[in-house]
């Protein structure tokens, strides 16, 4: 117990994927103008990779590994993970427009978004069990909602204040990653993770 | 064994393959198939001149029950075929057409400068109110053509014109002249007071040599009284003037003009 617990909180908070590990900055910059689709991103994510987990570790565990296809391990992800995807499109399409209308481009994008990918090498490299895998997928792919969160949150703020001429738009958005970013560094060493 | 990692690949993609065609049958999203025949009569032009932001949307909204009758471009041709597929009837809006209210081209005027800078009619006009004598005249530099979707306007001699027969009557040039001088015409009417100065006529008639000087002889020539002199210069009330082309025989500075549709 106290080792799924340990493992949730260092994916969310130690091991950021945005914050900590830079992946899935892709969508952390182009869906965190607004609180409303950062939420959805958020979820979307949190579907894909836990599910993702799930399916990429009995994949690894029971036709990669006895077969010693190991090397097979990326592109076998990427295919388990584009399907996961479709699938997600599909179910979103059917069951909430507004939320499939809202993510718009990025739903597709995280077929290739490294954090997805990201996670299921992890838990394939770290030898995790399916429990541990589930837990530090879903942590993880909480741990980016989070950032996504905070960070269109401070966006918001950004919006209506006076930002100087030539640091508005992007580079006022990159300064601020970089802000929340050394915030998430508060958290190294916590409970000698 | 190299056909091991081959079979395990492919029989994932052929799973996930079945998986996925299943689920978006069964998941289908009914489009309702109106919207993809309305939006094939829709002129597609993107305009935006029925109020929606653009064809799309505007097919969307006629199928959820919104006016068929909103686009100036496709006509009453398009609202006949729209009432077919959509099984409602609507009254044809009358054929609007855009005319520049002024005959005012180089030859006709006085260059007060040489105009040197950004070729735009607002950007132009803010510098003494253009190069033309009449600062109510034409610019001439061609911002109402560059917003035409329909190639419908040429500038010629520092004059706008619109070919009448390709303008669709979406307004866009309406909106962007700086001067004010372009109007929406029903089509039918042929005849139009082009000028729209607001100078006393012998302030106008020094800057313009085809300039309305206000003289109403058109006034009384009119045998349906359409015509009255509104801001110093006379103006053609489309709904009385029946095309019978008395004004412009006793306009003394041949400021109204004929307008056949080509130009």
């Amino acid at each position: 117990m106290k080792e799924i617990i340990l493992i949730a909180i260092a994916a969310v908070f130690v091991e950021n994927f945005v914050l900590s590990k830079f992946l899935g900055i892709c969508p952390f910059l182009g869906v965190s103008k607004k609180t409303s689709t950062a939420v959805g991103m958020g979820g979307a994510i949190v579907f894909v990779i836990t599910i993702s987990s799930v399916v990429t570790w009995s994949v690894n565990e029971y036709l990669l590994k006895p077969y010693e296809l190991i090397y097979l391990q990326t592109i076998v992800f990427i295919l388990v993970i584009a399907a996961l995807v479709q699938l997600v499109e599909t179910v979103l399409k059917k069951f909430m427009p507004a939320l499939y209308r809202a993510l718009g481009i990025y739903l597709p994008l995280i077929t290739t978004n490294c954090a997805v990918l990201g996670s299921a090498l992890l838990i394939a490299e770290r030898e995790y069990t399916l429990l541990n895998a589930v837990v530090f997928g879903f942590s993880s792919a909480v741990g980016f909602t989070l950032a996504l969160l905070l960070f269109s949150g401070v966006r918001e703020r950004i919006e209506t204040n006076d930002v100087p001429m030539a640091f508005r738009g992007l580079p006022i958005t990159l300064i601020a990653a970089a802000l929340v970013s050394v915030a998430f560094i508060g958290f190294q060493g916590l409970f000698g993770i | 064994m190299v056909l091991i990692p081959v079979a395990i690949v492919s029989g994932m993609g052929l799973i996930f393959g079945l998986i996925l065609s299943y689920v978006s049958t069964k998941f289908e999203v009914k489009v309702d198939d109106r919207i993809e025949k309305v939006r094939e009569a829709l002129p597609g032009a993107n305009c935006g001149a029925c109020g929606f932001t653009g064809c799309d949307n505007y097919a969307e909204a006629i199928v959820n029950g919104s006016e068929i009758n909103l686009c100036p471009v496709g006509g009453p041709d398009l609202v006949t075929r729209l009432s077919d597929i959509m099984g409602v009837e609507a009254k044809t809006g009358e054929k609007m057409v855009a005319r520049v209210m002024c005959n005012g081209s180089w030859d006709k005027v006085t260059i007060k400068f040489d105009y040197d800078g950004i070729i735009d009619c607002r950007s132009a006009s803010t510098m003494a109110g253009g190069p033309s004598s009449c600062v109510y005249g034409c610019v001439g530099m061609g911002s109402c053509k560059k917003v035409c979707a329909f190639d419908a306007i040429i500038v010629e001699d520092g004059l706008a014109r619109i070919d009448e027969k390709k303008c669709s009557g979406c307004g866009k040039c309406v909106a962007e002249c700086p001067k004010m001088i372009i109007k929406m015409i029903p089509s039918k009417s042929e005849y139009s007071v082009a000028c729209s100065n607001q100078e006393k006529g012998a302030v106008s008639r020094k800057n313009c040599k085809v300039a309305c000087i206000a003289c109403k002889k058109c006034v009384k020539e009119c045998p349906k009284e359409a015509i009255s002199i509104i801001d110093m210069h006379a103006v053609i009330d489309t709904s009385k003037c029946d095309n019978c082309g008395a004004c412009i025989k006793v306009c003394p500075t041949s400021a109204i003009m004929k307008y056949t549709g080509h130009i």
